[in-house]
């Protein structure tokens, strides 16, 4: 069975870094697993911890933020913000009963598109790693 | 303002493991400040909640209300309609705010989800510190405005303990001695005979020790 699972990925990405760098993968033909579902962002200190909790608790077996590169936010520190409530997040699913690494924050440049691919293919390998989550796995 | 912290959500689980639906509420005022329990906790909480039962192949039906204000009865009144569709009551308000709920709503079962810590400000965002203990009888006024109450761990009236070091408290590094800085503040305002003066043994029954306290306006008191 667990050979067929295919994750469920929520991307929250920056509109002025990992969304166009989404963009960037996709004009270079780049190939990067569908498991992913982009979620653009105005900015990723945008995403609040609801967010990234309704994703779970909606059925995503992953969820992950993709901010500027560190000094690179468009509107100063969102990015900052944003690896704080992640953190914050990662503890509180831990409280929960949900492996914390389902959840990361990521950074990269509008320019980069290899590793938008790269990030995206990575995360579906450790969350195919890890099964379904495990309230899909309860409702299962 | 008084600050709060959410309790661990294993506590939380415990109380309400026997129900079916709970009313969540948070407060709109000192809770929602120091991001303990306001709107957007109420949220987060509801969600961990939701999501531990629903791992568990069970699930909860909460519903989210945040109350202008949980310590005064007439927002509490709000909740006449909501509240017979609840088996039991979950508060993110402050100690004070949970008491209102358990006095109008006697037969419902009423847990706090925080635990409401003391009364302080802001330094900087993200951070509280504790600024008073309510004594019942301020002496800000002999002290620069600095609490030998709330910021000394003895409560000591007159001048450090032996303790005091570097202006450091002798119970941690990261503690200000609260008498260096009244010192200090003291004689930047050139009010330093204030410090000499011997105050007397303070009279701890306004301060709760004298039982329960209460204040009656006889203005307003209808
Ligand atoms: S002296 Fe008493 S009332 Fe004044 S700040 Fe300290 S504890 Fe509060
Ligand atoms: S070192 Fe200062 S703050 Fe600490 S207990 Fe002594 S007098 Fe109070």
């Amino acid at each position: 069975m667990k050979e067929q699972f295919e994750p469920v990925i929520v991307a929250f990405c920056c509109h002025y870094c990992a969304y166009t760098a989404a963009d960037m993968a996709g004009s270079q033909r780049l190939v990067y697993p569908p498991n992913v579902k982009i979620i653009r962002v105005p900015c990723s200190g945008k995403v609040d911890s609801i967010h990234i909790l309704k994703a779970f608790e909606k059925g995503a077996d992953g969820v992950y933020v993709a901010g500027c590169l560190d000094g690179d936010c468009h509107f100063k520190n969102g990015n900052d913000k944003a690896s704080r409530k992640v953190a914050q997040m990662m503890r509180y699913l831990e409280e929960i009963g949900i492996e914390p690494e389902r959840l990361e924050m990521v950074k990269m440049s509008a320019g980069m598109g290899e590793r938008f691919a790269r990030i995206a293919t990575e995360m579906t390998e450790k969350i195919r790693k890890l099964g379904p989550s495990p309230i899909k796995a309860a409702a299962a | 303002m008084i600050t709060a912290e959410r309790k661990p959500l294993e506590e939380i689980l415990a109380y309400i493991k026997p129900f079916k639906r709970i009313l969540l509420l948070g407060c709109n005022e000192c809770v929602t400040v120091c991001a303990a329990g306001g709107r957007k906790e109420v949220g987060v909480l509801a969600s961990g909640l939701q999501m531990s039962r629903l791992k568990d192949g069970s699930s909860i039906d909460i519903r989210e209300h945040t109350l202008e204000r949980q310590c005064d009865p007439e927002y509490v009144e709000e909740l006449v309609p909501m509240i017979d569709s609840a088996d039991a009551v979950l508060s993110m308000a402050c100690g004070c705010g949970v008491q209102q709920l358990a006095m109008r709503f006697r037969d419902k079962p009423v847990f706090p989800a925080v635990n409401t810590k003391f009364m302080g400000g802001s330094d900087r965002h993200g951070v509280w510190t504790e600024r008073c203990q309510g004594c019942g009888d301020c002496l800000l006024g002999l002290t620069g405005g600095i609490c030998p109450i709330a910021k000394c761990a003895k409560h000591l009236m007159n001048g450090p303990c032996g303790g005091s070091a570097g202006g450091v408290c002798e119970i941690g590094d990261d503690v200000d001695c609260a008498w260096h800085l009244i010192w200090e503040r003291l004689k930047a305002l050139g009010l330093t005979d204030q410090y000499m003066e011997i105050m007397p043994a303070k009279d701890w029954r306004p301060a709760g020790g004298g039982g329960p306290r209460k204040i009656i306006r006889e203005d307003l008191a209808e």
